[in-house]
């Protein structure tokens, strides 16, 4: 019999019924992988009780031949920045450890409502501060990846760096991820799957954590194109409880796939061409574009003349939203509360949020202080909200000139935790290719490509219109079908 | 443009997080060297260009003027509100006294 945790969120779904294996012994497959894997550290918190329950639901449903949802039988890992109902929801900090929520989020709701069951509060980076998940609280998630010959652990990208690792050393078969500035393209990426930030818009905010407001989205990690279509199908949709949610309807994107790309035309940033790229990088780049090309697209020569300036743009917006965002976390609603002996109210605040946030968190909540502080809102605020208008711009017109873009997602594979540690910068550098449609609201994917020299994976990323995730994932369907990626990290947690 | 060590004091004071000194020594350099790389957004022409206010156009919306329109975020949840407050007294938040 197969491997019930090598299917994918489809042959889950199909299977539970077809009757070919039942919700429970799926559930009952993922959890027994998820109890195993404690030296990758992905999750915070298992719930297997929560998947076996969601599972006997489904069962029960079909032998009663009651309609079964969309994810019915398919048990997912969740991000512990999406608040569930009655588990603990911490953003992978200090300062929200021991929160429960008495609400659950859309996002995680429709899920649910579709038939997924959860397997635990999957780890990342504070308050999805990071590319390499080494700002948890939790301590860092390992890359289930190694490099041929070595076994240096290696980071699984981040923020969404538990969903990344527990995707691809089969912990579950799919896992929501949250995308600000890389966070579901990076960590897909680095770790060999495929992952979707759709609009800006499509899937609710309600319940997540807030990080930049302006900037964050939800979208579904798994190792297939069509899982990812199926999911976020399941994720997205209308709240009116989110001001900036998209009242649209939510289209059939995995029905509607299409990997004949004849007529459409994909766009090749030049700008994109950086100095100090890796040359494996460069190359998979290639590859893809002879892909494309044999799928039936025309490859056309864009510029996005801003590209440059969407790191630092992205550096001083979200941090300056993220000052804002977290000015919650004061010690009195819920969360840590440090009272010294004898402190006032406003020392309670303050001695709450030194011990509760970690250094990165920190760090970006001074910078957006300073950036929106009096004297100097003007300077860097308002400049880089134009800047941000430029960059949107830059790509509007492209469209003008082809129908989706191809880029690598990141400029280097996965490195060793610890590497770019101890320089802030160096690290936001990495998200120097995934910044810029984030900034622009757009849908973006990564898809894996192959593999480098050091037999560790590579991600292509494919960027779109805005509410055309349809041109997206078929891109993204007619790269994964002639790179064959089949690659899976050897079993050493 | 650099920070200063009172400068940065200044703002962890107005971000209300508590930094002792060594930590403030730590995070001046760091704080410097991002706010000079963030500086090259001064370069670019933004001559006539408009803020960004909104990445994907779209109107604001009101909700219905009804009392609880939507009951997971209208009244009557005093005690969810309050489940998760570090201390809860008679039905309120409780704080350090703050009025001598």
């Amino acid at each position: 019999m197969t491997d019930l945790t090598d299917l994918g969120v489809k042959a889950i779904r199909d299977g539970v019924a077809a009757g070919d294996f039942t919700a429970r012994e799926v559930a009952e497959a993922f959890n027994a992988n998820v109890a195993a894997a404690s030296a990758l550290n992905a999750f915070i918190v298992a719930t297997p009780d929560k998947a076996l329950e969601a599972a006997d639901t489904v069962d029960t449903a079909r032998a009663a031949g009651k309609p079964l949802g969309k994810m019915a039988g398919v048990p997912i890992g969740m991000k512990d920045l999406f608040a569930t109902r009655g588990v603990q929801t911490t953003a992978a900090s200090h300062i929200l450890e021991g929160f429960v929520p008495e609400y659950e989020s859309t996002v995680s709701q429709k899920l649910w409502d579709a038939g997924a069951g959860m397997l635990g509060k999957l780890n990342l980076d504070q308050f999805a501060m990071g590319s390499s998940n080494e700002t948890s609280y939790f301590g860092n998630v390992i890359s289930p990846w190694r490099r041929k010959g070595g076994n240096a652990a290696l980071a699984p990208g981040g923020s969404s760096g538990g969903s990344s690792a527990a995707v691809a050393a089969r912990l579950c078969p799919a896992a929501t991820g949250t995308d600000t500035g890389g966070s579901i393209r990076q960590p897909a990426a680095f770790t060999g799957i495929a992952g979707i930030k759709p609009t800006y818009g499509r899937c609710s905010r309600w319940g997540v954590v807030a990080f930049a407001s302006s900037l964050d989205q939800a979208g579904p990690m798994a190792r297939s194109v069509e899982d990812c279509a199926l999911m976020l199908e399941a994720m997205a949709g209308f709240d009116p409880k989110d001001s900036t949610s998209l009242d649209l309807p939510v289209p059939e994107w995995a029905a509607s796939l299409d990997a004949d790309l004849k007529g459409k035309r994909v766009g090749i940033p030049r700008e994109y061409r950086m100095d100090g790229t890796d040359p494996d990088i460069l190359g998979s780049w290639d590859q893809g574009i002879a892909w494309l090309k044999d799928a039936g697209a025309e490859v056309v020569d864009i510029s996005l003349p801003h590209t440059k300036y969407a790191l630092p743009a992205y550096y001083i917006i979200a941090p300056a939203e993220a000052s804002s965002n977290l000015a919650r976390y004061d010690g009195v609603r819920y969360g840590l509360r440090e009272l010294p002996q004898g402190a006032n109210l406003q020392e309670m605040y303050a001695a709450t949020r030194a011990a509760g946030f970690g250094d990165e968190v920190k760090r970006r909540i001074l910078i957006g202080t300073y950036v929106l502080s009096a004297g100097f809102y003007d300077a860097y605020y308002t400049q880089a909200q134009k800047v941000r208008t430029l960059i949107a711009r830059d790509f509007s017109e492209a469209w003008a000139r082809c129908d989706v873009i191809l880029a690598p997602t990141t400029p280097t594979a996965a490195f060793a935790l610890g590497d770019k540690l101890d320089d802030p910068l160096a690290m936001y550098l990495n998200d120097v290719f995934s910044v810029p449609a984030s900034l622009a609201g757009l849908p973006a994917m990564s898809v894996p490509a192959g593999l480098n020299g050091e037999s560790l994976p590579l991600g292509l990323q494919i960027i779109g219109r805005p509410f055309d995730e349809q041109s997206v994932l078929n891109a993204g369907l007619a790269i994964e079908q002639r790179a064959g990626f089949t690659a899976r990290p050897e079993t050493w947690w | 443009m650099s920070v200063t060590r009172e400068t940065v004091a200044k703002i962890a004071s107005l971000a209300r997080i508590r930094m002792d000194e060594p930590e403030l020594d730590r995070m001046v350099p760091e704080l410097n060297s991002i706010l000079g790389w963030i500086e090259q957004l001064g370069e670019v022409d933004c001559a006539g260009v408009e803020p960004m206010t909104a990445v994907i156009p779209q109107a604001l919306r009101l909700r219905e003027d009804v009392v609880d329109a939507d009951p997971l975020t209208g009244g009557g949840l005093r005690d969810a509100v309050l489940a998760n407050a570090p201390v809860a007294e008679h039905g309120f938040f409780g704080v350090p006294k703050v009025i001598e």
